[in-house]
């Protein structure tokens, strides 16, 4: 640990701004919401809005030129981070977007859904520019603990209740894991700081059945914070029981808090020991895939049937991650960022169809959705083309990816895996598009849904067709964040 | 050696005096007019000879978290009342921070009316 | 004396009690809050122990944000409860069995 000294510490502070921005925003905006009533709550969605997007245009602007730590050595900037970072953040202001009309007509439109969307947001934020177990601890629970309260946000939902008890309870019961493994290779590295434990990992500890104990653990948690098989019980329970608006927050930018989670603890601060935990991601992957894929086919409810698909796709990212190279880690951060896009994308489809005293949220809502609106039923066969992973759709060179990773490590029985479940996969998102073009409509009514949304989901979905088409600028992004 | 203990001695007697100086002024110059609840030995709603199994108010959980929360924060007043010599002028500007997080959070407990009992 | 391996002993211990606790706990949805409560603290006497044998004070400021943390975290498990209770009018384990599938 260097010597504190306080001009250095304020002189990182520069480099925060776009936390402390956001920190504040969230404070004030939650003393506005106060004095505000609730035929104005829309204000304080529209700050919400407003202050994610100022925060995204301060962290583009935060000018580094490579890694650097700050504040004690809590706090890291680089490349990596600012580009999650703006992604995060852009994605939590369209969640909210998409969330406005869906809360009004359930009479659930509170302050709160808004601010502890800000401060999960923060939590992500902090995680991914976590340098010190601490950081990446204190920016975990941050999103954690809001995501909890959101879950129950509707006091009137009995289900809503009970899968906020199950993902808490199994919540604090991974953070307990994750503090377990922290407080061991704390023990066994001396110190808390990412890039001390980095070199003592590098120096000769790598073998250390210690440490490899304590991996074992931080595994465990990263496994459940991700939902990879087994640790996935609470995606379902929680994509289906909770509001669509919170399903919505939920199924988008944590993914990538759990990315920069990994990537921290086990690339950053772990790199030394990947053989070690890249054997343990070798198991979750494959369960993973398999699981997910396969029981997403019998379900009937839309939510539960993504939340099964979340599953088979974290098992591709990790698929990235466990090849250990940075071609690896590059298409783990591709398919991460091209997920969250198209994940928003399509729970906002729900959000769309949704009305009053009606969720939309069966398979069968989607029923001759082209008689009833060519345009979003295009929309939505662009989301479900791209999770299937069709060419030339976004998904396909996500796939095509992290496949390519793991065959640079000579691992080709994984590829195999991975190609086959993607398809055994296909089936359960095609149906919903044959579903659309090929079945009567069962429900009659007219889309609407304010005119922002519809354009911003409209938006939403062309450019995941953009970005199929032309995926050279995000794939350099991902170059330059992981050389 | 013993002389260290003196502050300490003096600080005991005052407090001794103080109490019972309170005490003695209390009851000559306090109005006295009893009835059953002031006579009961918790006046807050609870029978004091009860089954401790009984099924309590959700109010009082309310009242808990609220507690759980505050009380904690106290833990970072002490490291820090301790090091102020040390941390100076940053360390007070660092804690008027965190003090003033605490009473944004306060104040939405008061406007929410978590801080009425009914 | 003590010896480190003896304090980890005991916070190993302390650890797998609350981790059975929350898996065969069937009964009541405050003894899983208790058990995650206990899991924390043998987590803080892993840090206690390892910073005091280390010799560095870092391990213990992670205790104090630990100990908030889990402040915190029991705020939002009560209330999460209350709802549930208000709900339901039962904590019991085995009635939180509607999502299924």
């Amino acid at each position: 640990m260097n010597a504190f000294s306080v001009a250095a510490f304020n002189s990182g502070l520069t480099l925060a701004t776009p936390e402390i921005f956001l920190g504040l925003a969230g404070c004030g905006i939650l003393l506005l919401d106060l004095l505000i009533g609730d035929e104005r709550r829309h204000w304080t969605a529209a700050l919400s809005i407003a202050a994610l997007l100022i925060t995204a245009v301060l962290a583009a602007g935060v000018e580094v030129s490579g890694p650097v730590t700050a504040l004690g050595g809590m706090f890291l900037v680089d490349a990596m981070s600012q580009a999650l970072k703006v992604v995060a953040l852009v994605i939590v202001a369209v969640v909210f977007v998409y969330s406005i009309e869906y809360m009004r007509h359930r009479g659930i439109l509170k302050g709160e859904y808004f601010v502890l969307g800000l401060f999960a947001t923060l939590g992500i934020l902090v995680l991914i520019s976590a340098a010190s177990l601490v950081t990446v601890y204190l920016g975990l629970e941050l999103l954690s603990l809001c995501l909890y309260a959101m879950v129950a946000f509707d006091r009137d939902s009995g289900r809503a209740a009970e899968s906020a008890i199950k993902f808490f309870v199994l919540g604090s019961l991974a953070s307990g894991t994750l503090l377990y493994g922290m407080s061991i290779i704390y023990g066994v590295t001396g110190s808390l700081e990412l890039g001390t434990i980095a070199a003592a990992v590098q120096g000769g500890l790598a073998t250390n059945i210690g440490l490899l104990f304590g991996i074992a653990f931080l595994i465990v948690a990263i496994g459940f914070k991700f939902g990879a098989v087994p640790f996935h019980m609470w995606i379902p329970d929680v994509y289906e029981g909770s509001p669509t608006c919170v399903t919505l927050f939920v199924g988008s930018a944590p993914k990538i808090a759990a990315f920069a989670l990994a990537m921290r603890l086990l690339v950053d601060g772990l790199g030394g020991a990947h053989v070690d935990w890249g054997q343990m991601l070798v198991v979750l992957s494959v369960l993973s895939m398999a699981v997910g894929n396969v029981v997403a086919i019998a379900q009937t409810n839309l939510k539960r049937m993504l939340g099964y698909s979340t599953i088979s796709h974290v098992g591709y990212i990790l698929l990235g991650i466990l090849a250990g190279t940075s071609q690896g880690y590059q298409s783990a951060m591709f398919y991460t960022i091209t997920y969250v896009i198209v994940a928003a994308g399509s729970f906002g489809m729900i959000l769309l169809l949704s009305r009053h005293g009606f969720e939309a949220d069966r398979i069968e809502d989607f029923k001759g959705l082209n008689a009833r609106s060519p345009w979003f039923a295009g929309m939505m066969a662009i989301f479900m083309f791209s999770l299937a992973g069709l060419p030339p759709f976004i998904g396909f060179w996500a796939k095509l990816g992290v496949i390519q990773a793991v065959l640079g490590i000579n691992a080709v029985w994984l590829a195999v895996v991975a190609v086959l479940f993607s398809v055994v996969g296909a089936f359960y998102y095609l149906r919903v598009v044959k579903m659309m073009y090929f079945d009567e409509p069962v429900d009659a009514a007219r889309i609407d849904g304010s005119p922002l949304m519809r354009a911003v989901l409209s938006a939403n979905a062309l450019l995941v067709l953009l970005l199929g088409i032309a995926p050279g600028a995000l794939l350099v992004v991902c170059a330059h964040a992981l050389p | 050696m013993l002389d260290q203990y003196l502050p300490i001695l003096i600080f005991m007697g005052l407090a001794a005096v103080l109490g019972l100086a309170l005490f003695t002024i209390g009851w000559f110059a306090g109005p006295r007019r009893p009835d059953a609840q002031k006579l009961s030995p918790y006046e807050c709603g609870f029978e004091a000879f009860e089954d401790a199994r009984m099924r309590f108010d959700v109010r009082y959980y309310l009242v808990a978290i609220i507690f759980v929360v505050f009380d904690l924060e106290i833990a970072f007043f002490f490291p820090w009342a301790v090091s102020l010599r040390e941390t100076g002028t940053f360390g007070l500007l660092a804690m008027l921070v965190f003090a003033l997080l605490l009473v944004v959070a306060l104040v939405y407990d008061y406007r929410k009316g978590a801080l009425e009992w009914d | 004396m003590i010896t480190l391996t003896e304090v980890l002993t005991l916070s190993g211990l302390l650890f797998s009690i609350a981790v059975a606790g929350v898996f065969l706990n069937r009964k009541n949805v405050i003894l899983l809050l208790m058990c995650i409560e206990l899991m924390l603290l043998a987590v803080n006497f892993n840090f206690v122990a390892f910073s005091r044998f280390l010799g560095d004070i870092n391990g213990q400021i992670f205790v104090f944000f630990i100990l908030t943390v889990a402040a915190a975290e029991a705020a939002i498990g009560l209330a999460i409860l209350v709802v549930l209770f208000r709900e339901r009018r039962s904590i019991d384990v085995e009635d939180l069995d509607s999502l299924q599938g």
